[in-house]
């Protein structure tokens, strides 16, 4: 009799600890819902859009001939198929990486210049790489993931993030699938997709770049890998770097099929 | 020079729907920098929506509303095509106007 109490109250209590879990993710989700039409990522968008077009650096020209893989000048869709090869860079390149190599060879800005400020910090450290992106990855909303790993150049980058997600290292002997190979885990309460699985990697790549709520920032890409990397107690991930391409590739590979849906607004 | 805002206006039944994006700071000034020192508030003060000539909508804000405010709200009125102007003036003096067209 003692006994069945005693599982009755464990299981009350199990019951109890899923519910509050399951309320909170409830909680963010409605959260998100609430925020997504007034979603401030349109003010990146709206002053990304004003960068592209206006002539800018030594040559006074804007990027509206930079090609992003779908041929010079071409916007819509573009970063649905990135990253890949570029034969006049001889490099796979990410959105980012092919933004700073048109701000260089297109515009004559200098690479360190156009790499300056990749992340941006309130009103007086507004970062032009972010709200680019912006721009960028918004004429890619709704078109289905499509990361080609044809060139052997692509594949091998596919590769090396493959094997860079599932590295373990550091002080804390962490890696990428510390919090990521597995349904369920969070981080204080937010949830984390597990990107071993095709599903989770689909929902959280098609939702980069984002809003920040607790940051007031448009967030990159870069800037989520680059954070993870932080929180690992990792070397600085520097941006645009080979390693930061290559994981992009395989979570952007692995993501392929799914609609692309940012900028979104998280948390 | 801020930034200029998002605006969408649109026509349900017989009112005006009004969804702005405002690209704004809103410093509290409650929050000090990293030597310590605080952020001086700096927000929103005003802010006032025209249509036709007339005040739809007039606010005062403090720094309780967040960075880049949304702010949506309806008015009777308005008709497709109508333009509606919407006005903000900070405690700085920083002022801002855009204006949309009534799709």
């Amino acid at each position: 009799m003692r006994l069945a109490c005693f599982a009755a109250a464990a299981c009350a209590a199990f019951a109890f600890a899923a519910s509050a879990q399951n309320s909170t993710t409830e909680g963010i989700a409605k959260y998100r819902e609430a925020l997504q039409e007034g979603n401030p990522a349109e003010l990146w968008e709206a002053r990304g859009e004003g960068l592209w077009k206006a002539p800018r650096g030594p040559n006074k020209v804007s990027l509206e001939r930079c090609d992003l893989g779908l041929g010079a000048g071409i916007v819509k869709g573009a970063y649905a198929q990135l990253p890949k090869y570029f034969a006049d860079a001889d490099r796979v390149m990410d959105l980012e990486t092919r933004l700073v190599w048109c701000m260089v060879k297109l515009q004559g800005i200098s690479e360190a210049d156009a790499k300056k400020n990749p992340f941006g910090n309130g009103n007086d450290k507004k970062s032009d790489i972010e709200a680019l992106v912006a721009y960028v990855t918004s004429e890619s909303r709704g078109v289905k993931m499509n990361v080609s790993v044809a060139h052997p150049k692509e594949m091998q980058m596919y590769r090396v993030g493959e094997k860079i997600f599932y590295f373990r290292g550091g002080p804390h002997d962490f890696g990428c699938v510390t919090c990521h190979g597995a349904d369920n885990q969070r981080i204080r309460l937010q949830d984390l997709p597990n990107l071993t699985k095709i599903e989770g990697t689909q929902k959280a790549y098609t939702t980069w770049p984002a809003y920040r709520v607790s940051q007031g920032e448009l967030r990159t890409f870069q800037w989520r890998l680059n954070d993870c990397f932080r929180q690992q107690r990792f070397p600085e991930l520097e941006f645009g770097s080979d390693a930061s391409i290559a994981l992009t590739m395989f979570l952007a590979k692995n993501a392929n099929g799914a609609a692309f849906d940012g900028p979104a607004i998280k948390r | 020079m801020a930034d200029p805002m998002k605006i969408r206006a649109t026509l349900v039944g017989d009112s005006t729907e009004v969804k702005v994006l405002m690209s704004h700071e809103m410093e509290t000034g409650q929050r000090k920098d990293a030597q310590g020192a605080v952020i001086p508030a700096w927000f929103i003060q005003n802010v006032t929506v025209a249509h036709g000539g007339t005040t739809v909508l007039a606010a005062q804000w403090g720094p309780a509303v967040s960075k880049n405010p949304f702010l949506s709200f309806k008015f009777k009125g308005g008709a497709k095509g109508d333009k509606v102007t919407i006005a903000w003036v900070d405690n700085r003096g920083d002022k801002r106007t855009d204006e949309a067209t009534i799709a």
